[in-house]
Order: structure tokens, then C-alpha cells, then sequence
């Protein structure tokens, strides 16, 4: 009866409430305070996201539970939440400027950031099917809008319209999978399901209930062959939009994914691992040769984070301890290197507008020596070359992958990571070899900081990796 | 067993005698003035026959959306009043902060604007 007043009970979703709390507080703030206090609300949305971060630290290690198990804090989410959150600060980092350009007040952009979050934090905690659904609703709904956020122009309309179709469709069939398995195993909780597919017998509809889920799960990290949306949707999104949606979401989306097969689907572990073998095998190929023809670069970027969702997939499918911490520890890298690639996306601006073709970037090495280095370096990362974090990142995974037996999607991993790497280092000789194009305009403050920090970490990961890979091993070790 | 569906028997008969009275005394008490603008097919707003394909207002769309939350809102309130003894204080807290959420979205359009037609 009185478990409302019972803050123990609450405790572990402090956060989540903390983020939403946040998020009303800037929405009233800027719908009464006028232009200023509009102004003013990227910086208090970074504010409440530190605080949720805070929060989260603040729980210390262990594992909670809240609302009857339904919601789980652990190492894993822990680690997951803080990756997430810093995303989602770098993205509102990253859109500071772009947004006030457009001299509409749009404050919606970060109170919207805020919500999508909190989603994201509630799908990374969600230890069963309805707390699942939840948080990908509550992320995916705020994540349509941001999409269309740039009303006035057609391709972002259409990037929002498509997103919103095609992800309605994978929350359809996440939905029908969630209903299978709750009709053949009798609950909706991640133990109940694992212990209901342990007493044996587990016969096929929850097989294809499992399918259905991965296929909506597949969907949100666009994984192939459920990846369509994403150059589409990356491509017409305003930029500073696609920066947070190849980031963050993703990031979550991943956790999830790794908390159903892990907890959930334990026991059938056999089945599950032949779809995401499959489902990596073909994102890698994916990314690697569709990417190969682009010339517009946030295209090239959605074909890079297909592939990149191939290789952290790789750690999955090894479902062991070590594969899932080379997951987590991909997915933290992964998204510092996004960022940064992204703070670079951004500074191509010139006095008549943005742009975006590859072609622009040409002797960018003579314009801005800084800003190509930190580029190539992160590019060089993306394309798994050492001693950059990204070489790390591959390494994990691919190392699991061997000592859980699947040489074959090792090998192919790699050969992949080889092709993909071509147009990584295409890029860098257009920077450093093509004759310059026209100057950009200097870099805005909050792009060369997102970029510097992003650089460095993957620059320097290599001197000391303890604190991420320590931290990683814990959060894998909290979901077995 | 048939007998159970007496009751609907009935009230279909009912129903049905009810309904015929009521349309014939229409016909018969009520004064009879046709001309061109009542004997024309109508639709709300919009020309009958046309393509189907036009543009319209996005307002209209702005305050069906908004009045499918309030609509949603209000089907959620009447389980919850009738259950309120059972789910007590915790029931009470919980529809409260549910409503308190929808006023803060409620507060945001109105200051929007989005319930001013002009």
C-alpha cells in the first residue's frame, strides 16, 4: 500500500526521474521565460544530464531492483547509462549553435534529447518485455520528431516520415515477438522467460517470438537486413541530429539487445547465436562495400555505423563474458569516435551554407592542419588501425569471438574491417593530397572541444585503458 | 438455455420499437420544408464529391491529436476512480504524478499557442 512512500524503492530509478523532472522543469522554463531562458536551456539540459550521470555514479556497485523487478540497476547499466548520457551531452554540445541559427527558439531540440534519454536509460535497466517496450517507445517517439526537427525542409520531413513508418513497423513486430513469448512461457520477465526456456520443451513459438524480438531489436542498432532507414534518415536529418542519433541510441539500443539475449534467452543460446552470427556477418559486408560508392559524407557515415554495429555484434554472438565486455567497450569507443567524426561533419560550413560532399573536404590538411589531423586520426581509428582506440575496440571482439570458437566470423570480420578501411583512408587523401577546396568558416567552440576530447581519447587510449576495460568487464560480468 | 437470452430478445424488441416511433413520429409530427441546401449531401467542412487527395488545415489534425490525449486521460481516470479503494495511496500518488505530467504538456501548447485557432 504505501510502497509510493517508500524511497528505497525508487532509489535505483533516481536517475530516470531526475532526467524527466529535468525535462519539464526546461520545457515550462522556456515556454514562460521567452527567448533567453530558451537560450539557456541547452547549457541546463547539459546540467541535467550531469546530474543523471551523478546519480548514477552515486549508486555506488551492486545490483538493484525497482517497480517488482521489472527494472534493474547493475554494472552493466551503469556503464551503459554513463556511455549514453555523455553521448547525449556531446550531441547537445554538438547542435548548440545549428539550433540558435535557425532564430526559432528551437528549445525543444534539447528537452526532446532529454526525454529520448531517459527512454534509453529505462531500456538499458529494463528486465522485462513491458519495460523494454516502454523505453523504446519513449525513445524512438522523441527520436521521430527530432528527425523532422528542420520543418522547413523537404528531405528532413521525409528523413522524419520514413524513420517514424519503417520504426512503427519494428515496434510492430518487437510487440508480436514480445506477445509470442509471453503466451509461451507465461511471463514477461527476463528470469521467468529464461527459466520457462530451461525447464526444456521450449517449443517453437517461442522461437519465433525470439526472432521477432531480435528482428525489432536489429532494427534500433540498424543492423543488416533490417538497416534501410538509416542512410535515409541520416542523410536528410539535419546534422547535428544524425551526430546524436549514430551515437547515443545506439548505444542503447545495444545494451538491450545484450540484456534480452543474455538474461532472457540464456538457455536457447544456440539459436539466438546463429541469427547474430548471420546478422553481423552481413552488417559488416554491408557497411564495408555499400560504403565504398558514397560521395556524400553523412551517408558514408550511416554505412560505417552499419558496419560498426557488425562488429560489435561479433561480441555478442561470442555469449560469453568476454565478448560482451568487447561489446561494451566497442560501443564506448565507437561513440567517442562517431562524435568527433561528427564535430568535423559540422565545421563544414561555408558563408553560403553547409555542405556535405567528401569532395569539399579536399585539402582540408592546408586550410586547417588541426582539424584534418584530429580527422584522420579518428578516421584511422574507425578503420581499426593501431595504436588507435579503434584497433582496441575490434580486438576485444574479435578475440572473443576466437576463444568461443567462431573462427569463421573472425576471419570474415577482419577481411571486412580491411575492405571498409579503403574509404576510411580515401578520406584522408582527399584531406592531405586533392587540390583545396574553398575555406570553411572557423570552428565553432563547442565543435573543436567535442572533437579535441573525442581525438584524444582515441588517440591516447592505448597508454591507458584500464579504467574502460575494467569497467567494462564488470558491467559483462553483472549480466551472467 | 436459450431461455438465458431472453432478457436480449427483449431489448432488441424494445430497441427496435423505440427507434421506429421515434423516426415515424419524425416524419409525421415534424414540419416538411425541403430546398436545395437541406437536400444536398453534406460533410463536415468539405465539399462532397472531390478528390479525395486535398490539402486541409493542420490545425484540424493539431486538435484531434490533442484531444486524443485528453480522451485517453479520461478513459485511464474512470478504472482508477472506480479501483481507488483497492490500490490506495500509491494508486492516488501515481495518477497524480500522471497528471501532473499531462499539465505540464497541456500548460507548453496552450502557451504555444496551439489552442488558438487564428
Amino acid at each position: 500500500m504505501d510502497q509510493a512512500f517508500d524511497l528505497p524503492g525508487l532509489y535505483p530509478v533516481l536517475p530516470e526521474i531526475a532526467l524527466v523532472g529535468g525535462a519539464m522543469a526546461l520545457l515550462m522554463l522556456a515556454a514562460f521565460g521567452g527567448a533567453r531562458a530558451a537560450g539557456a536551456s541547452n547549457w541546463l539540459a547539459i546540467v541535467v544530464l550531469g546530474l543523471a550521470a551523478v546519480l548514477v555514479v552515486a549508486t555506488g556497485t551492486g545490483k538493484y531492483e525497482a517497480f517488482a523487478g521489472s527494472f534493474v540497476l547493475d554494472d552493466f547499466a551503469r556503464f551503459m547509462k554513463i556511455v549514453t548520457l555523455v553521448g547525449s551531452a556531446a550531441a547537445i554540445l554538438l547542435a548548440q549553435e545549428s539550433v540558435g541559427d535557425q532564430a526559432r527558439g528551437q528549445y525543444e531540440y534539447s528537452v526532446l534529447i532529454l526525454l529520448s534519454t531517459a527512454g534509453m536509460m529505462v531500456m538499458i535497466s529494463a528486465a522485462d518485455l513491458i519495460a523494454l517496450y516502454l523505453g523504446l517507445e519513449l525513445m524512438s517517439l522523441a527520436l521521430y520528431v527530432i528527425a523532422a526537427s528542420e520543418r522547413d525542409s523537404l528531405r528532413s520531413s521525409e528523413a522524419g516520415l520514413k524513420y517514424f513508418v519503417l520504426g512503427a513497423l519494428s515496434s510492430g513486430m518487437l510487440l508480436y515477438g514480445s506477445s509470442l513469448v509471453y503466451g509461451f512461457s507465461g511471463t514477461v520477465g527476463f528470469a521467468g522467460i529464461a527459466r520457462a526456456l530451461a525447464g526444456g520443451d521450449s517449443g517453437i513459438g517461442l522461437t519465433i517470438g525470439l526472432v521477432f524480438i531480435f528482428a525489432g531489436l536489429c532494427f534500433k542498432v540498424s543492423a543488416v537486413p533490417f538497416h534501410m532507414w538509416t542512410p535515409d534518415v541520416y542523410e536528410g536529418a539535419p546534422t547535428y541530429v544524425t551526430a546524436f542519433f549514430a551515437a547515443a541510441p545506439k548505444v542503447a539500443a545495444m545494451a538491450v539487445f545484450m540484456r534480452t539475449a543474455t538474461n532472457a534467452f540464456a538457455p536457447i543460446v544456440v539459436q539466438w547465436q546463429q541469427i547474430i552470427v548471420f546478422v553481423a556477418i552481413a552488417s559488416m559486408a554491408l557497411g564495408a562495400f555499400a560504403a565504398i560508392g558514397q560521395t556524400n559524407i553523412k551517408r558514408l557515415m550511416a554505412y560505417s555505423s552499419i558496419g560498426h554495429m557488425g562488429f560489435a555484434l561479433v561480441g555478442l554472438s561470442a555469449a560469453t563474458p568476454e565478448g560482451l565486455q568487447g561489446v561494451a567497450i566497442y560501443m564506448a569507443i565507437y561513440m567517442a569516435m562517431t562524435l568527433g567524426a561528427f564535430a568535423c561533419i559540422l565545421a563544414m560550413r561555408r558563408a553560403d551554407g553547409a555542405v556535405e560532399q567528401i569532395a569539399d573536404l579536399a585539402g582540408l590538411a592546408r586550410r586547417s592542419p588541426t582539424v584534418a589531423f584530429f580527422l584522420a586520426m579518428l578516421l584511422f581509428s574507425l578503420a581499426g588501425i593501431p595504436p588507435l582506440a579503434g584497433f582496441f575496440a575490434k580486438f576485444y571482439v574479435f578475440l572473443a569471438a576466437i576463444k568461443a570458437g567462431l573462427y569463421a566470423l573472425a576471419v570474415i570480420g577482419v577481411i571486412t574491417s580491411v575492405i571498409g578501411a579503403y574509404y576510411y583512408l580515401l578520406i584522408i587523401k582527399v584531406m592531405y593530397f586533392d587540390e583545396p577546396a574553398p575555406a570553411f568558416e572557423p570552428m565553432r567552440g563547442e565543435l573543436r572541444m567535442v572533437l579535441g576530447v573525442s581525438g584524444l581519447f582515441v588517440l591516447l587510449f592505448f597508454i591507458y585503458p584500464r579504467p574502460v576495460v575494467e569497467a567494462a568487464a564488470l558491467a559483462a560480468k553483472s549480466l551472467f | 438455455m436459450l431461455q438465458a437470452y431472453l432478457p436480449i430478445l427483449i431489448f432488441i424488441a424494445v430497441a427496435l420499437i423505440m427507434g421506429g416511433v421515434v423516426i415515424l413520429a419524425g416524419r409525421v409530427l415534424g414540419p416538411h420544408r425541403p430546398d436545395s441546401a437541406k437536400l444536398s449531401p453534406y460533410e463536415c467542412g468539405f465539399e462532397a464529391f472531390e478528390d479525395a487527395r486535398m490539402k486541409f488545415d493542420v490545425r484540424y489534425y493539431l486538435v484531434a491529436i490533442l484531444f486524443i490525449i485528453f480522451d485517453l486521460e479520461i478513459a485511464f481516470l474512470f478504472p482508477w476512480a472506480v479501483a481507488l479503494n483497492e490500490i490506495g495511496m500509491f494508486g492516488f500518488v501515481s495518477m497524480m504524478v500522471f497528471l501532473g505530467i499531462l499539465t505540464v504538456g497541456f500548460i507548453y501548447e496552450w502557451k504555444k499557442g496551439a489552442l488558438e485557432w487564428e
